[in-house]
C-alpha cells in the first residue's frame, strides 16, 4: 500500500468484503465471470447467487476457467475475469495464467485462500498463491485487511489493462469475504505507481518517418501489441500501409491487426512464416516494428537477424525494447497513438516513399511470391491438412468467423491458410504454446459472441487436453465448433523427431483415440467424420449449419510436415520449402538445443 | 547506451525507490532469480514512514543491454516508483558498514590494532584472543581491511551491504513518479 491512504476519503458505502468485490465487478463494467467453486470462496458465491447483472460460467476444470477468459478478452479488447477456489483451485489456473501473461492477455483471476489467521499453517487447501504466482502474473495482491479490499480490486483491473497488458491475481482470505468492508468507487480509488507511458516521443516517432521516407527497402513487422492497442490501431497500420506502399507482414500473435487480403500483406513471418516475408525481412534496410517483441520463433538466429536494417521499435514495454535486438529508434508508447502522430507528421510534411526504389523492391519481394512457398497438391483420396484448413477458409467467409486453435501442426497450417481480415478473431497460444488452450478459449469467445461462427481448429492430441469441457459448452448451449485435424500423431513432435531425431519416434503416436464423435454425443453434441477427400465439404457444410456444439474429424495425411520452416537456430534465408529440402539441410548443434 | 563495447560486462549501482509492502522484495529478487542475472550486493530499508517508502540498493554487473533490461523490468513493476542507476549517472558515493572479527594473539594482535587504527576501524568488543572491528567505508576499502585481518587470524565476516547515493545537490528518488 502506498502511504497515500492517509488522504481522507469517504467510501460510498459499507458492504461485507464478499459484497465489496461483486460491487467493484459491477462498477468494472464486468459482465462474465469463468470460475469453479469451493469452500474458500463460497462467501462470494453466495453473493453471485444473489446478483442478476454478472452471469457466471462453471467450467469444469480451472485452467479452462483462464483460457475462456482470455479467449473472451482477445475477442472482445475487454478483460477476462476469473473467480477460482484457494489450494488446487488456484494451482490449476497457473498454466493459464502463464499463458496470459506471455500473450499480454488482461486478465483478473480471484483466488479464494484461507482465513488470514490461518495462513501459512498448512491449512486445508492452502497455497501460497502469491508466491506461486509471482512469476506468471503481471502483478498479484493478497489482501489482508478489508479496507484496501475495493482500491485493490479497481487497481487490479487497472493493471491488468494499462501498460503492456497481463494476468493479475487477487488472493482472498475467507475471513476477508466476510468482514465488513468500506467501498470506494473506481473514481476515488488511491493512486498508484503503476503509470507506463502511451503517447511515446515526439521526436523519435518524427525521425522514424523520416527514416521510412528514405527507406529503399521498408518493411512493417507487426505483432499482438497492435491487437492490444485496438481496432483503430488497426486501421491506422492499414492507411500507414496504403500511404506508403510498404509491404506488411504480422506475427502469429498479430494476424489479423493488417487484412489478409491486402496485397500489401506479405503472409505472417518466422519459422512457419512465408518465404517471401522472412526474406522480406532478411533484406530490408529500414524495418518498422510496431507492436512485436522480436521473439526467437521470429528471429530464428539472433546474430544473422535482418543484418542491414536500422531498426525502429514501437512497443508499450520498455523492457521489450533492445532485449533481444538493439533498437536504432525505439519508441515506448502504445502503438495506435505513436501511429497516429507518426501519420499525422507524415501527411503534414507532405513525406512520401521512394517510388523508384519501392518499385524494385516490390518486384524483388514478388519474385520470391513467385515461389508460392504455400502451395501443397490436393491429389489422391487422402486428405491434406492444408487443404483441409483451406475448404474451412473458403466456406465460412460469408459469416462472422472467430477461429481458435490448440498447439502444434494443425495451429501453424490454420495461421498459414485461413485469412483474418479483422483483428481480434484470432485466439492461439504463442508464447506458451499451450496444448488444450483452444477448446476454452473458443468457449470464452462464444460466451462473448453468442451469434458467431466459434471455430477451435484442434489436433487429436491437444483436444484431448480439455476436453471436459465438452460439458460446459452444452450446458450453457454454446455453438462451438471443433474441426480436428486428425492425423493420429503429436505431429508437431513427429516432424521434429523427423527432421532432428533421426525419424526415432519416441511417444509421439497416440494409440487408442476415442471415436470423436460418439464423444461428442456422449456430452449430448454431435460431429461427422471425413475419411476422405469426397467427405470433406459436406462435413464442414454440416458443421456450419448446425447449430449446437459439433466435432468435425477430419483424417488427414498422417504424416504430413509443416513447411515452409526455418530450421531452429537457421537464419531468415536458410528457409525449408519442402519435404525435399530436409535432405541438404542439418540442423546445426547449436540449433538441436533449442526449442 | 556508453560508447563502451555492449559485450563486457560492468557493474553498476542501482536505487530503487518501493512502496514497503509485504512481497516487494520477492519481487525484485524473482526478477534476477528468473532471469539469471546476478546481485552483487542488495539493501533495503524503509526511508519514508508516513508514505511508507522503502529505498533498495541493488549492486550488478552486466552489459549494457542486461542492464537495460533490469532497469526496464524494475520499472514496470507495479510497487516500483522510481528507478536511478547511480552509476550512469554522474559520481555517487557507496558506503558499506563491516563487522570483523579475529581471533588471535601476541604480535598479531597488535598489528590488528595498528591496521585497524589506519583503517579507522573502531574495536566495539574484544576478549583477550580476539576483538570485533567495527568499520565504514566504501567497499573496496572494507575489502582491503578484511583482507589484512584475516592474515592476522581466524576471521568472521558480516558486511551490511552497498548503500549508495548521487554527489551534489540534486534531490533524486525522493519523489513520487505519479
Ligand atoms: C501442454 C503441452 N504439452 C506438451 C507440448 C509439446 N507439444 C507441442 S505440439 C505437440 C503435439 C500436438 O499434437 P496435436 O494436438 O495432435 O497437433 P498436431 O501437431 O498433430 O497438429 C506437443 C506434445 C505443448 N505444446 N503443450
Ligand atoms: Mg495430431
Amino acid at each position: 500500500m502506498t502511504g497515500e491512504s492517509n488522504i481522507v476519503r469517504k467510501p460510498s458505502e459499507h458492504l461485507s468484503g464478499a459484497g465489496v468485490i461483486v460491487k467493484a465487478l459491477q462498477d468494472q463494467g464486468v459482465e462474465v465471470i469463468f470460475g469453479y467453486p469451493g469452500g474458500a470462496v463460497l462467501p462470494l458465491y453466495d453473493e453471485l447467487f444473489k446478483t442478476n447483472n454478472l452471469r457466471h460460467i462453471l467450467v469444469r476444470h480451472e485452467q479452462a476457467a483462464v483460457h475462456a477468459a482470455e479467449g473472451y478478452a482477445r475477442s472482445t479488447g475487454k478483460i477476462g475475469v476469473v473467480l477460482v477456489t484457494s489450494g488446487p483451485g488456484a494451482t490449476n489456473a497457473v498454466t493459464g495464467l502463464t499463458d496470459a501473461l506471455m500473450d499480454s492477455i488482461p486478465i483478473v483471476c480471484l483466488t479464494g485462500q484461507v482465513p488470514t489467521h490461518l495462513i501459512g499453517t498448512d491449512a486445508f487447501q492452502e497455497a501460497d498463491t502469491t508466491g506461486i504466482t509471482r512469476a506468471c502474473t503481471k502483478h498479484n495482491y493478497l489482501v489482508k485487511q478489508s479496507d484496501e479490499l475495493s482500491d485493490v480490486m479497481h487497481e487490479a483491473f487497472y493493471v491488468a489493462a494499462n501498460g503492456r497488458p497481463g494476468p493479475v491475481v487477487v488472493d482472498l482470505p475467507k475471513d476477508i469475504l466476510f468482514a465488513d468492508a468500506p467501498y470506494f468507487a473506481p473514481k476515488d480509488v488511491r493512486p498508484c505507481a503503476y503509470q507506463p507511458k502511451k503517447d511515446g516521443d515526439t521526436t523519435k516517432i518524427e525521425q522514424a518517418a523520416e527514416l521510412l521516407a528514405k527507406a529503399q527497402r521498408p518493411i512493417i513487422y507487426g505483432g499482438g501489441g497492435l491487437i492490444n492497442s485496438g481496432p483503430e490501431a488497426c486501421k491506422l497500420l492499414q492507411e500507414f500501409a496504403e500511404i506508403t506502399g510498404f509491404p506488411v507482414t504480422l506475427t502469429l500473435m498479430g494476424l489479423g491487426a493488417f487484412p489478409a487480403s491486402n496485397p500489401n500483406f506479405l503472409g505472417m513471418l518466422g519459422m512457419h512464416g512465408t518465404y517471401e516475408a522472412n526474406l522480406a525481412m532478411h533484406n530490408c534496410d529500414v524495418m518498422l516494428n510496431i507492436g512485436a517483441r522480436f521473439d526467437d520463433r521470429v528471429t530464428g538466429r539472433i546474430d544473422a537477424f535482418s543484418p542491414h536494417a536500422t531498426k525502429i521499435h514501437i512497443d508499450i514495454d520498455k523492457s521489450s525494447i533492445n532485449k533481444n535486438v538493439l533498437a536504432d529508434i525505439p519508441i515506448l508508447g502504445d502503438a495506435g497513438r505513436v501511429l497516429a502522430i507518426m501519420i499525422d507528421y507524415w501527411k503534414k510534411k507532405k513525406l512520401s516513399p521512394r517510388a523508384d526504389s519501392l518499385k524494385l523492391w516490390w518486384s524483388e519481394i514478388n519474385s520470391w511470391r513467385v515461389k508460392e512457398c504455400l502451395k501443397f497438391e490436393q491429389d489422391g483420396k487422402i486428405i491434406k491438412p492444408q487443404f483441409a484448413i483451406k475448404r474451412l477458409f473458403e466456406k465460412t467467409q460469408n459469416r462472422d468467423v472467430f477461429i481458435s486453435t490448440e498447439v502444434g501442426q494443425h495451429q501453424m497450417w490454420a495461421a498459414q491458410y485461413f485469412g483474418f481480415d479483422k483483428p481480434n478473431r484470432w485466439m492461439t497460444s504463442g508464447g506458451l504454446g499451450t496444448m488444450g488452450y483452444g477448446l476454452p478459449a473458443a468457449m470464452g469467445t462464444q460466451v462473448a459472441h453468442p451469434d458467431a461462427l466459434v471455430i477451435d481448429i484442434a489436433g487429436d492430441a491437444s483436444i484431448l487436453m480439455n476436453m471436459q469441457e465438452f460439458s460446459t459448452i452444452i450446458q450453457y448451449r454454446l455453438p462451438v465448433k471443433v474441426f480436428i485435424i486428425n492425423n493420429q500423431w503429436m505431429g508437431m513432435v513427429r516432424q521434429w523427431q523427423e527432421l532432428n531425431h533421426g525419424s526415432r519416434y519416441s511417444q509421439s503416436y497416440t494409440e487408442s483415440l476415442p471415436d470423436f464423435i460418439q464423444l461428442a454425443q456422449s456430452f449430448g453434441g454431435t460431429g461427422m467424420v471425413a475419411e476422405t477427400v469426397d467427405d470433406l465439404d459436406e462435413v464442414i457444410d454440416r458443421m456450419i449449419s448446425s447449430e449446437t456444439f459439433f466435432i468435425a474429424d477430419i483424417r488427414v495425411q498422417k504424416e504430413e510436415s509443416c513447411f515452409p520452416m526455418i530450421p531452429s537456430g537457421a537464419a531468415h534465408n536458410e528457409m525449408i520449402l519442402s519435404a525435399k529440402d530436409t535432405e541438404n539441410s542439418k540442423t546445426s548443434a547449436e540449433g538441436m538445443a533449442l526449442v | 547506451m556508453s560508447s563502451q563495447k555492449p559485450n563486457s560486462d560492468r557493474r553498476h549501482t542501482i536505487a530503487v525507490l518501493v512502496d514497503n509492502e509485504p512481497g516487494v522484495l520477492a519481487r525484485v529478487i524473482g526478477l534476477f532469480a528468473g532471469r539469471g542475472y546476478n546481485i552483487e550486493s542488495l539493501t533495503v530499508s524503509e526511508i519514508d514512514s508516513v508514505k511508507r517508502y522503502s529505498r533498495i540498493t541493488i549492486v550488478t554487473s552486466g552489459t549494457d543491454m542486461v542492464i537495460e533490461q533490469i532497469k526496464a523490468l524494475l520499472d514496470r513493476l507495479v510497487p516500483v516508483h522510481m528507478v536511478e542507476d547511480l552509476t550512469v549517472q554522474g559520481p555517487c558515493l557507496e558506503r558499506e558498514l563491516a563487522l570483523v572479527k579475529v581471533v588471535n594473539a601476541g604480535e598479531s594482535r597488535i598489528e590488528a590494532l595498528r591496521i585497524a587504527d589506519m583503517f579507522r576501524a573502531r574495536a566495539i568488543d574484544s576478549t583477550l584472543n580476539s576483538f570485533v572491528f567495527e568499520l565504514t567505508g566504501s567497499p573496496k576499502k572494507l575489502n582491503a581491511f578484511i583482507e589484512l585481518m584475516s592474515g592476522l587470524g581466524k576471521t568472521e565476516i558480516t558486511r551490511g551491504g552497498v548503500v549508495a547515493i548521487a554527489r551534489g545537490s540534486g534531490i533524486g528518488l525522493q519523489n513520487n513518479k505519479t
